[in-house]
């Protein structure tokens, strides 16, 4: 699904922050990603759903090598990926529904669909009260469950979720956790980037580790093996 | 108003709640210089018809000539004068046909300036006579000149030529700087647009990465930048014509009582007006053509 060979990543002329990384990442399976501030997992992420390059080494994406890939390929490959993004990335001029369907109006879905599809979704995630809401007038919890169900509104293949529960307490972060979780079971590759050692070790997913630019990869029992 | 639903909140950007005034100002202009450009082109083409090989003879009235020779001829008598120039004209290889104006209609060319009074009755006037010569006749004018002042003293040859030639130079003048301030002003319509677009590009980078990075194509975001120009350049266009046709209409009705001779008519045709209200349209294809091109060549810059 994903598969990463001695990738290497600077912005500009800076210093390295990923040193030779490398994993593959099967389908179906959820993995933490964790590691100290300043670590890289913001940017391994950005990595995996396109929005850099990397400066050396191999990405495969479903089963694509992505430095091949024609321009015009890339849309469709970014639209089987959902991703949360670390600052939610909200578009606060327009209401919850509007920006819970940007993934589908870009994939060109047609209005009818939409409305049923984002109204069943933002029901899923306990927020059918605050459809017509801007996201400058919600919680950071509500924020968070609006910028999840935009990453899902389109059966991504591949979730990427940057501190999903960076803004909530952990009683709503495990709920936000067992949320995805069922998105994992009904097939969802998953990766949550997240410094909340806590809430990691009360899952059983195997946890990728970076620290000082090399990741490493833990895993806690036989289930999570891949 | 051709704005399909939007992910930007462009219409609420400074730069695009001026752009319509400024496409409007360019329209007008534009619409100005174009229409200038061809009431001239069509008074141009009239005024060379029936102006080569034709020639006009004066003859002044023999009063000034007594006083300026200080000799009184007998032979001076105006229609003497008159008989004697036509007999010349006629015997001259090449002339077709030479024919005096009479006295009315000399008064009936100067009414506009001098009106129908009675006072035009002592007016000493110059005879006129119109000659026109065969079709490549090869006249020489200075012989001919030369030959009518020895047999009429102080009659004159006016071909209209040089008179026309110079009027011709100031029109193909004119039309030059009215095609140049067309261009210009195109120039101008495409720089605006481009500059609201890249303001646009900027204020709304982030947006554009999070639409970018959820798969939509390039096109889907020009898109949403090519239907707002379209719509300001739609918007400007149609208020910048209706200005810019006003204006001309007051001049046709103001043109049309001066009732001068001289003035071409400065009504427009009908196939010159649909040709003038192309311009809205024009400006607003322009602007969305320029949208899109700045949009994606933006774009392909993203990873
Ligand atoms: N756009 C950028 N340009 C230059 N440097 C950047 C950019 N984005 C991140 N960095 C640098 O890369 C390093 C890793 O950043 P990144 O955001 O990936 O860390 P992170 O592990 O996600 O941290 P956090 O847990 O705080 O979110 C940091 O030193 C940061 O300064
Ligand atoms: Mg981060």
């Amino acid at each position: 699904m994903v598969r990463f060979q001695n990738v290497g990543m600077r912005y500009g002329l800076g210093p390295e922050i990923l040193h030779d990384v490398s994993f593959e990442l099967e389908p179906g399976s959820f993995h933490f990603l964790t590691g100290p501030s300043g670590a890289g997992k913001s940017t391994l992420l950005k990595l995996i759903y396109l929005a850099s390059r990397p400066s050396h080494g191999l990405i495969t994406l479903f089963d694509r090598d992505i430095a091949l890939a024609e321009r015009n390929e890339l849309p469709a490959l970014r639209r089987r990926i959902g991703v949360v993004f670390q600052e939610f990335r909200l578009l606060d001029h327009l209401s919850v529904m509007d920006n819970v369907a940007l993934p589908l109006r870009v994939a060109g879905a047609k209005e009818s669909d939409i409305r049923d599809n984002v109204a069943e979704l933002l029901d899923w995630v306990g927020l059918s009260d605050h459809l017509q809401s801007r996201p400058a007038t919600l919680s950071g919890g509500q924020k968070q469950r609006v910028a999840i169900a935009r990453a899902v509104i389109n059966r991504p293949h591949l979730l990427l979720a940057d501190e999903p529960t960076g803004n909530v307490d952990d009683r709503i972060g495990i709920r936000l956790l067992y949320l995805i979780e069922e998105l994992n079971k009904l097939g969802t590759t998953i990766i949550i980037a997240t410094h909340n050692e806590a809430l990691v070790s009360r899952f059983d997913h195997p946890e990728m580790h970076l620290s000082d630019g090399v990741l490493t990869i833990k895993r806690k029992s036989a289930q999570g093996m891949v | 108003m051709f704005r399909p639903r939007s992910d930007l909140p462009l219409e609420h950007d400074a730069a695009n709640r001026f752009l319509p005034w400024l496409i409007v100002l360019i329209v007008y202009l534009a619409a100005l210089a174009l229409a200038g450009l061809m009431v001239l082109s069509t008074a141009a083409s009239g005024w060379g018809r029936g102006l080569t090989d034709t020639l006009t003879v004066q003859i002044p009235p023999a009063a000034s000539m007594a006083s300026k020779d200080g000799v009184s001829d007998a032979n001076s008598a105006p229609e003497a004068r008159v008989d004697r120039a036509l007999e010349v004209l006629r015997a001259t290889p090449g002339v077709a046909q030479a024919k005096a104006l009479s006295r009315e209609e000399l008064l009936a060319l100067l009414e506009p300036w001098l009106g129908s009074g009675q006072f035009t009755e002592e007016l000493s006037l110059p005879a006129l006579i119109d000659v026109k010569l065969k079709a490549h006749s090869g006249v020489s004018l200075e012989g001919l000149a030369a030959t009518l002042d020895a047999a009429v003293p102080g009659a004159t040859i006016d071909d209209h030529k040089r008179w026309f030639g110079r009027l011709i130079l100031l029109v193909r003048s004119v039309e030059l700087i009215a095609g140049g301030i067309v261009l210009l002003v195109s120039l101008a319509a495409i720089a605006t647009v481009i500059f609201v677009t890249r303001t646009g590009l900027a204020i709304h980078h982030d947006v554009i990465e999070l639409l970018h990075v959820m798969g939509a194509h390039d096109a889907y975001i020009a898109r949403q930048f090519q239907f707002q120009a379209l719509d300001m350049g739609v918007r400007g266009g149609a208020i910048g014509f209706a200005l810019a046709a006003s204006t001309l209409l007051a001049l046709g009705y103001l043109s049309a009582r001066i009732e001068a001779m001289l003035l071409p008519s400065l009504e427009l045709n009908a196939s010159q007006w649909l040709a003038l209200s192309a311009l809205p349209f024009v400006v607003a294809l322009i602007s969305m053509i320029t949208a899109r091109v700045t949009v994606l060549r933006a774009l392909a810059k993203l990873p």
